[in-house]
């Protein structure tokens, strides 16, 4: 067996601007006033810039489960939300995105791939191979980006389709390659 | 022990601008014997989630009080949101809990609350502000108080039988209730 290895990289991780800031923009420019997320290293700067926006209210949920609860909840209030999970979380969710089904939500999700590119953990592939199908199951529009070039483009889109009238649930799928060159080593 | 129909119609008695979230099953059914309100969010699915969409609710609406009135198996499905609201702190969001022990929809099989799992000391575990354990009828307006102007977090764990009440049932059209609930309750702002 393989010694366990010790990694501290993450303590000096995502200082630099990038894609996250891209997308935290967009989220102002669409009005996008609460995020829930679980805590993720691939999202880890866009969290942190949620967090810092005095706009937007950052809400630090136990399991992604929670997440189509708050949104349908905002809806209510009358706020759009956005959720940020890793392709994991979509699983812990599929019971609960009928609630923004069943209300017509409109919700942008916006997915850091696991299990899909030269994964150190195989036991991320199960769900992440099938999260892309799933979350068309659940009723979903499905983007994928697999090149930083295509954020701003995309996620834009991907806001106008969910807030622009037709009230859909969009998930927004970023590669696992794309995710891991912006991630400290070992991550 | 008390009969949750007069616990809940006091508790809502002159409720005013109150936003009420009721999770599936029997707490619909106990909030719609009250009589139908387009201040009222029925959940028809996604158990475990009331309290979160209390939450969302509660944050986006900071002007208004929001009250979430559920069941013990929705907030056992979905204990990781105690402690998210506790994170949160929303001082405007109350979380009733009517305790009746059994899953009253599938033919009243134990809860793990039934085992003496306490929810109250849960919810003081997640830092709610202030947690109440009644289960008498005559409590019922002193917590009716703290759901208009408690400091919040409140949990109130309330005590029912389990019996299994006449089923009210509200409308199960989602687009519809939110329509009304979002009409109604903004043009009170």
């Amino acid at each position: 067996m393989a010694q366990p290895q010790v990694d501290t990289s993450h303590a000096r991780a995502h200082s630099q601007p990038g894609w996250p800031d891209l997308i935290h923009a967009i989220f102002k420019r669409s009005g996008i006033r609460q995020v829930g997320y679980v805590p993720d290293t691939g999202h880890a700067r866009l969290i942190s810039l949620c967090q810092a926006d005095n706009e937007i209210t950052d809400v630090v949920l136990t399991s992604e489960a929670e997440g189509a609860g708050l949104v349908l909840g905002a809806a209510l209030g009358g706020q759009r939300a956005a959720l940020l999970m890793q392709s994991s979380g979509v699983g812990n969710c599929i019971n609960t995105f009928s609630l923004l089904r069943n209300c017509a939500v409109p919700c942008v999700i916006l997915v850091t791939m696991r299990g899909e590119f030269a994964d150190f953990n195989p036991w991320q592939v199960p769900m992440g191979s099938i999260t892309e199908p799933t979350l068309k199951l659940c009723g979903f529009l499905t983007y994928r980006i697999e090149r930083e070039e295509d954020i701003e483009d995309i996620v834009a889109a991907g806001c106008k389709m969910a807030f622009g009238g037709g009230n859909f649930q969009v998930a927004i799928l970023l590669s696992q390659r794309m995710v891991d060159r912006s991630k400290p080593e070992g991550h | 022990m008390m009969d949750r129909r007069p616990f809940v119609a006091a508790l809502l008695a002159d409720r005013g601008d109150l936003l009420v979230v009721t999770g599936i099953g029997s707490s619909t059914y106990d909030v719609a014997a009250c009589g139908d309100h387009p201040l009222n969010f029925y959940l028809w699915s996604a158990m475990g989630t009331t309290a979160m969409v209390g939450l969302g609710l509660a944050l986006a609406r900071p002007d208004r009080r929001v009250a979430v009135i559920t069941g013990d198996g929705d907030i056992l499905m979905g204990m990781g949101s105690l402690a998210t609201i506790g994170v949160k702190q929303p001082d405007n969001l109350s979380v009733v809990c009517l305790d009746n022990r059994h899953y009253s929809a599938t033919g009243m099989q134990p809860s793990h609350t039934a085992a003496g799992i306490d929810l109250a000391g849960t919810a003081e575990s997640c830092r709610f502000k202030r947690v109440e354990r009644v289960s008498a009828v005559d409590s019922a307006a002193a917590m009716r108080g703290l759901l208009h102007t408690g400091q919040g977090p409140i949990f109130i764990h309330a005590k029912v039988e389990a019996d299994d009440q006449k089923r009210i049932i509200p409308s199960r059209d989602g687009t519809a209730i939110k329509q009304r609930f979002m009409q109604a309750s903004m043009k009170q702002v």
